[in-house]
């Protein structure tokens, strides 16, 4: 007897949203749920983007640290050699140093880095602020106005200040990077607000909050598969913005991607451990939904991207 | 497909005789439906209606078991497909392959691998559940002797045994037939002989086909022979055919109630770049396998799996808990600053890992607030002073420490008057709002 497949037909499709001028790179527009490319259509791959820092990463741990420790003293040359020597597709600046704790960088400052770093490089570019909602209004507004013509991701625009970061982004010609905190109705609300303002709801990303594998990972990936089936299913234009799963920044902060083989020893190599922990994290929110992916570790992204091909 | 109460009812007796416990053979059949009452109940109902119920009653992924003993696991009873609607009922086994080709001492170290997997966290405790035994030689003898081998090695390890061989597999069966293996490799070619040494030892049979057409027929067939119990393998080997075939036999078991792919499936993630053989498993994780194998097992691969596997796996509607206690982090001595927190498992990892990053050592007291984080658990009255003295009073923590002095989280200073009054001879100091101020503050005591 034959096995009558039993695809899905989804009413709903997520938005095909262009990052970048030149060299520029373009995810979403698949109708059906991550990879499912069996019932439908998945013209893009998941896009990683290789995380840079204006100011140098001194609370990364050694393992992180170490690929970068040439370059990264200067978001520029690190961005550089993302781009040439590991071949990165898209980078992400994240402006850490202009947190009122680290080096309360002006927004002038953060607005030249990013210049700096926009003329070195052709791969489009995510600019992140230090996630202070007060600060990033300044910062955000600064950068997305330095950066304009560039097609560029600005985020994150948060409940509390989304409206400046939006006008920015809009002003400018920008995608944006809407975050709420891990509950799918938080998620809509934020898309409805800033599309209320008149912001093209095919420009905006949508970031549910990431959180690290054994750390509240299965929060992330239920929040996201929700999203992700309300766009297809419900056909839910307020839910069909792609996803962002910023990976390196929670998997990296945790203990088992730390503490030493003596520390952990049910853990093995630290190494390893530490690099697979990044890799299950982003693996599984991909799976959920996630179609930015912002990563550390060359190893990592490495291992995604071999997956990635497996998958396509 | 599940029946309706209506359309249970119409195959009760209709005595409404209340022997069930119910007032009414209809509101028996609500009970019947919504799943919180079992048929037996109902002394007076019909062979017919008991053949009919059962077969709609039953899960739509046959539930089987790997192995015996302490270690045994339970696979299959899925009915969603996706977490957040109802909790993943039975975590997938971890696998890990040896072939009958290998050395004795290659097999030796895998052995021992397996054997000392075992690791606990967050209260469960965890191991690579299974070896599956190749027999890659092709050899009735060479299987035998590995098989021995394991078994002996490893008694009470669970064996999945790879092969199409009906005289390797029934020398395997005599050795470890009455630990539950599953014996895998039926295919159109041996259905005959290795479904009758499924039946004679009475286990579970692994069912290995060319696409999801043929997988059917051949358990149908098999089915047809006797044996109920069956993993199945559809013979994906990449990423993007296991994500196909796994979707296509979870949907068509579960939304449309095909019985011929309504078992547990075994999936193969080895790969030789162990990266990637990671996120093979991750795959099979979060993607309906039943059973992972793999290449290797190191630890830190495990560890990924096993927490990947706990964060899938958990219910979505009950928070993961650890267990109340005052828990050690570093070696502290009688001096050393005892804190307080609940029992939300977020909490607890976020609290006791910047307790770790301070290097201080200290007493972290947990206490069961039901996996409520510490502001929810204290509006919703189950992080409270009298709860808080309580625990303290009965854990006998006072006999260990010089200083009678409690920290509390931040956001319930409010506690600390309250807390005073009812342990008398305590001192309670508020601590910083969030953990990650603990380690600034732990250090400047």
């Amino acid at each position: 007897m034959a096995f009558a497949a039993p695809k899905e037909t989804y009413s709903g499709k997520v938005y095909e949203v262009t990052i970048g001028t030149e060299g520029a790179a373009r995810i979403g527009g698949e109708n059906v749920l991550p990879f499912h490319a069996f019932e439908g259509n998945v013209p893009n791959r998941p896009l990683v983007a290789y995380e840079v820092q204006d100011v140098a990463p001194e609370d990364w741990p050694d393992m992180v640290k170490k690929p970068y420790a040439a370059v990264s003293a200067d978001p520029v040359k690190w961005a550089q050699y993302c781009q040439n020597e590991l071949k990165a597709k898209a980078i992400t600046l994240r402006l850490v140093g202009t947190h009122p704790d680290r080096d309360n960088r002006s927004p002038e400052d953060a607005a030249k880095t990013v210049k700096d770093v926009l003329a070195a490089i052709k791969v489009p570019l995510i600019i992140l602020g230090s996630n202070h909602v007060e600060k990033d209004s300044a910062v955000l507004v600064a950068v997305a106005e330095a950066a304009k013509g560039k097609n560029c991701v600005i985020g994150k625009a948060q409940e509390a200040n989304y409206k400046t970061i939006a006008a920015a982004a809009m002003a400018n010609d920008h995608k944006l990077i809407a975050m709420s905190e891990l509950d799918i109705n938080l998620s809509k609300q934020l898309n409805i607000l800033i599309t209320q303002m008149g912001f093209d709801k095919e420009k905006i990303l949508t970031d549910p909050m990431s959180s690290a594998l054994g750390y509240g990972l299965e929060y992330t990936y239920s929040v996201m598969e929700r999203i992700r089936l309300a766009a297809l299913t419900q056909n839910d234009v307020t839910m069909q913005q792609p996803m962002l799963a910023d990976v390196g920044f929670y998997a990296w902060k945790v203990k088992e991607a730390q503490a030493s083989e003596a520390d952990l020893p049910i853990g093995g190599s630290l190494e390893e451990r530490s690099i697979a922990w990044e890799v299950t994290t982003a693996g599984a929110l991909m799976m959920a939904g996630a179609e930015l992916l912002i990563m550390r570790h060359p190893e990592a992204v490495k291992a995604v991207e071999k997956f990635i091909d497996e998958l396509m | 497909m599940a029946l309706s109460g209506v359309e249970i009812f119409k195959l009760l007796p209709k005595t409404n005789c209340k022997k069930c416990g119910h007032p009414t053979c209809l509101a028996f059949a609500m009970k019947l439906a919504q799943r919180q009452a079992t048929l037996d109940s109902c002394p007076d109902v019909s062979e017919e209606a008991k053949r009919i119920l059962g077969e709609a009653s039953a899960p739509p992924v046959r539930p089987i078991t790997l192995g015996a003993g302490d270690k045994a696991m339970k696979m299959g009873e899925e009915t969603v497909l996706f977490r957040h609607e109802k909790k993943f009922v039975n975590p997938c086994a971890f696998a890990v392959e040896v072939k009958d080709t290998m050395s004795e001492a290659e097999i030796g170290t895998i052995v021992d691998g397996v054997l000392n997997s075992e690791i606990e966290r967050v209260g469960q405790r965890l191991r690579v559940d299974a070896i599956f035994v190749n027999n890659a030689s092709s050899d009735a003898g060479t299987f035998e002797g590995a098989v021995k081998a394991i078994a002996a090695k490893a008694p009470g390890v669970s064996l999945i045994l790879g092969t199409g061989n009906a005289a390797a597999a029934e020398a395997a069966l005599k050795i470890v037939g009455d630990k539950k293996p599953i014996l895998y490799g039926a295919n159109a070619s041996n259905a005959e002989a290795l479904a009758g040494l499924a039946k004679n030892y009475k286990v579970t049979l692994g069912v290995a086909a060319k696409g999801l057409g043929e997988l059917t027929d051949l358990t149908e067939k098999i089915k047809g022979l006797g044996v109920e119990d069956m993993v199945i393998d559809g013979g994906a080997r990449t990423a993007k055919e296991i994500l196909e075939q796994n979707t296509f036999i979870r949907r068509a078991a579960v939304k449309k109630n095909v019985k011929s792919v309504g078992y547990p499936v075994i999936t193969f993630a080895q790969r030789d770049d162990r990266m990637l053989e990671l996120l093979l498993g991750m795959l099979g994780v979060a993607k309906y396998a039943s059973i992972v194998v793999m290449n290797s097992i190191e630890r830190w691969k495990n560890l990924a799996l096993f927490t990947l596997r706990q964060n899938i796996y958990t219910d979505p509607q009950v928070p993961m808990q650890v267990e109340q206690k005052i828990y050690k982090i570093g070696e502290p001595s009688p001096e050393s600053p005892l804190l307080i927190t609940t029992n939300f498992s977020l909490t607890y990892f976020i609290v006791s890992g910047e307790i770790e990053n301070s290097k201080v050592p200290c007493r972290l007291a947990v206490l069961d607030s039901e996996g409520l984080s510490v502001l929810t658990g204290w509006a919703a009255g189950k992080f409270t002073a009298s709860k808080i003295a309580a625990f303290l009073q009965e854990s006998g923590i006072e006999n260990e420490i010089k200083n009678k002095e409690l920290i509390i989280p931040g956001y319930v200073a409010i506690l600390s008057g309250a807390i005073e009054e009812k342990l008398p001879g305590w001192k309670v100091t508020v601590g910083p709002r969030e953990a990650n101020g603990l380690p600034a503050f732990l250090k400047a005591r």
